[in-house]
Formats: C-alpha cells, structure tokens, sequence
C-alpha cells in the first residue's frame, strides 16, 4: 500500500476549492493552510506557459522532516502517509526547516501541523476532502502499489512531474503536465 | 523566466515569504554551546596532560563560564521551543537519524558535568567562603578525586558537543547554504577559537596568554581554511548551492560574512596576536574580544542566511 496524488496540470483551473474543503474539513486555524495553489508563468511574452497547481506535503518516501525529528512525532505509517503526533511535538521547527516544500507550519497551539492526506476519511473509505470537491476533477488518490488502480494507470500513460525531486525525497503527489 | 504565486493568499506565520522559524536564540546557543564545548575541551585536556598547576585559567576561572554558558544556551533553546511543557519528549527516545536529539541527549550529560566540574574547584575559587555542611565538602573532595575521570569524559563529550552545533543544520537539504559537510568542523574549530579566546581574556601570567595565543592563532587559520573550503565547495555546486554562495559573496550578508567574520573576527586578531607573540605590546583582550564577537556573528549570518536558501521548483 502506498498512497499517492496524482493531479492534472492540464484540469485545474486555480480555483481554490480544495484549498477551502481542507480548512473546513480539518478545522485549520484561520490564517493557516494546508494546501495552496501556486500559478507559475513561464517564459517571456509572447512566448508565455501557465501552470496552476494545488500543492500540499508530497508525503515523501524518503521523509526528511520524519528523520529529523527529534522525538518521533513526525513519522511515517505503512501506507506512505507522514503524521505529526500533537503531543510528542516539541515545536523545535526542525521539520518545517527540512522540508523542501514548505508543507509544514506551527499551529497556534504550538505543535507542528501539515496535510495528512486526510487520513481520518481514508480510513472511513472517502476520498481526501480537496479530491473529494474538486470542480474539474483534476485531482486523484489512490494505491500505486497496486498497477490497476487510477493513479497507476495515469502515471504509465501520462508525462508526469514531481516537485524539486533533485532534493532527494522521492514525493509522491505527482502533476500530470 | 519563471515567475510563481500564490493564488490562494497564502501567508503563513515565520514561513512566507521567506522562512524564519529559526530566530535569534538558535544563533545565540550555536554560539554559546561552542563556546562551552572549547572552555571544556580546553580545561579536560590540560588536566588529562597534568598541566593544571601552569595553566589555572584554562582549568579552574574559564570553567566557571561554561555551566552558565550551556544554561544560558538551554534557557534560549526552551525559550525557542512552540509546544515548550512538551520538551521532556526529547527524552523518551533517541533517535539517532537526528543531530537534535543526539545533541539533546549530549546536553543532559555535559550539562550537569560541567556544574561539577566548577564545584569541584569550589574552594580554590573561592577560598574566603567555607562550605557549611560537612557532606559538601566531602563531595568536593571525591570530585577534585576524579577531576581526572572527568576529563577523560569530558573530551569526547567537548568535541560532540562542537560539532553538534554545526552537524545539526547541515543535516537540513531543504537549506542549501546549511547542507554542507565542512559546516560541522568550522563550528566546532570556531567554538574551540572562541573557548582559547576566553581563556586568554582571564589568563594572568604571561605564559598562559602566549599558550592559548598560539593555539588561537592555529584555530584561525584552520578556520579560515574551513571558510574558504565551504564556499569553494558551493562555488562548484548545483544551482541551489551557488544561489546559497551568492548570499555571502556579493549578496545581503556579504558586508557581515566578510567585515564581522571574517576581517575583524579572524583576519586581525590573527595579525595582532601574532605581532604580540613576535614581542610587541598589544593589549591581548582586543584580539580576544573580536574573536568572540566574529564567532557570535558567524552564527547569526549562517542561520539567517541559511533560511533565505531554498529549492525553487
């Protein structure tokens, strides 16, 4: 089992929807976010590419804020997912230093808090909340151990791309480009 | 050209636009920490060499500024902590993948050493003053009994302690100025500079200040053959490390990296301690003092500047 999002660069339109769903579903502190979307232009007028993209903790295989981490409250389940347990957090801020990405903040209550691929619904057999909502369906989430799922399937027939994969994390939300 | 926004408004605290989870108490202990680990390391081995008698600084007045260094340290360390009444965590488990907690650990041991080291010269110190309970004055004398055991631990511990400081950020890739292999040993040869710097300052006789001038004067030139080798090292690196390099040489912390830590903090008191040891005046606590404060700002400018570094994708 290993959980993995797949999102299609090419669907997303920067809406914003997922960004709200995961506030509301995981009560983030207002303020606070755990997935944002960034819209990257590239290249000089007239030659110009846009890319939207929701991005949130890439649940790396190779986590550096799980090996950091101090007191092992960042730690990784089975399934891929990286979790910060609240109350073996110290808030000492070597995760949120580790992680290329930027995923991770302290919550006002002080313990370090992320995205957790909504674990909580996963184990009731729902999708993570931002997938869940998503307008143009540009958003999947399913098992890459298993070949014949749907993230599979995308990833053997699609040009994919990871974020920063030169720094060696091995993320696996992966964007269809 | 790229350019990147964030369209959903995001603006987390410390984290956008650019990261400073880390602030002043981090600086403050990577300084204060190397300094005990050098006050220690000096202490320890001229005691394991039996040399107490000719170098009394070194051993017995420096050492009283290492426990309130590493309390000082802790305090700012605690101070730094978000989830803080939950800092007793560090020490349910060791995790060795990561230099915080070993360095957590280190601290707990050296910590509690290094009161006993000074207590254990309780009455040399501080010979007007009679311990009132009989039990006190025997502890002092099966410490001053194992002052030698002591040491002997006390220099591993020392020199873990120094490298620690360093280890600790280069352990972050996320932070390319921070993730490189020399950052260890320039902060353990700078805490040890610093330490030699220290004890200069307390020194009384000549032969002490000349001893520990040389030893300083040696750590300098390591140290700027660290500095050197670090940024030769990004120089030739990937994308992010260049970037990282930029940000000393020519960047916003050049003024600092070059003036603070480099010219006043290493270059000049290297020369003025080697004009006094030729045998010209030069009052020893100038040389002394810039060490102190390069060391202090070559923390703050690597911490700082480290957290300005990142990947972009």
């Amino acid at each position: 089992m290993r959980y993995a999002m797949v999102i299609d660069t090419l669907k997303c339109v920067g809406c914003s929807d997922c960004v709200v769903a995961c506030q509301t579903e995981n009560d983030v502190p207002i303020g606070y976010c755990r997935d944002w979307i960034t819209e990257t232009v590239n290249g000089a007028y007239p030659n110009i590419e846009l890319e939207l993209k929701s991005e949130r903790c890439n649940h790396c295989e190779n986590a550096p804020c799980v090996r950091c981490c101090p007191t092992g409250a960042s730690h990784q389940l089975v399934n891929g997912i990286v979790l910060v347990t609240g109350d073996e957090c110290i808030g000492c801020g070597a995760c949120i230093e580790s992680c290329p990405y930027d995923a991770r903040y302290q919550h006002p209550d002080g313990y370090v808090d992320k995205c957790t691929f909504c674990h909580h619904r996963l184990e009731k057999g729902q999708l993570p909340a931002c997938v869940s909502v998503c307008p143009t369906k540009c958003m999947y989430f399913g098992d890459l151990d298993n070949p014949n799922s749907e993230v599979s399937e995308l990833l053997k027939n699609r040009k994919h791309k990871t974020l920063a994969p030169e720094a060696g994390t091995k993320p696996n939300v992966y964007y269809l480009i | 050209m790229q350019e990147e926004l964030f369209t959903s408004g995001r603006n987390l605290p410390h984290i956008d636009p650019s990261l400073e989870i880390w602030h002043w108490p981090i600086s403050v202990y990577l300084f204060l920490g190397g300094l005990a680990a050098g006050l220690l390391f000096f202490a320890s081995l001229i005691t394991v060499l039996g040399k107490e008698k000719d170098y009394p600084a070194a051993v017995k007045y420096a050492s009283i500024i290492s426990p309130i260094a590493l309390t000082l340290g802790l305090l700012a360390l605690f101070y730094d902590l978000t989830h803080k009444f939950y800092f007793w965590r560090l020490y349910t488990t060791i995790r060795i993948e990561s230099p915080m907690s070993w360095g957590a650990w280190v601290l707990l041991i050296i910590t509690p050493i290094s009161f006993l080291w000074v207590f254990s010269y309780y009455s040399e110190i501080f010979p007007k003053w009679k311990l009132k309970f009989e039990f006190l004055n025997n502890f002092e004398k099966f410490l001053k009994d194992n002052r030698k055991n002591m040491a002997y631990a006390l220099i591993p511990l020392s020199i873990i302690l120094g490298v620690y400081t360093g280890i600790l950020l280069s352990a972050f890739n996320a932070r390319p100025l921070w993730n490189n292999a020399i950052l260890g040993p320039l902060f353990l040869v700078s805490g040890l500079s610093t330490g030699a710097a220290t004890i200069i300052l307390l020194a009384k006789t000549k032969k002490e200040k000349h001893l520990f001038g040389k030893i300083d004067l040696a750590l300098i030139v390591l140290e700027l053959g660290l500095i050197v080798h670090m940024l030769m090292g990004m120089y030739a690196g990937s994308e992010v490390q260049l970037e990282a390099m930029q940000l000393l040489v020519g960047g916003e912390f050049t003024l600092m990296f070059f003036g603070f830590v480099i010219i006043l903090g290493l270059i000049v008191p290297a020369i003025l301690e080697l004009i006094e040891l030729i045998g010209f005046k030069v009052p020893v606590a100038v040389p002394a003092l810039l060490v102190l404060i390069g060391g202090l700002v070559l923390r703050f400018v690597i911490v700082e500047a480290g957290q300005i570094t990142r990947y972009l994708y």
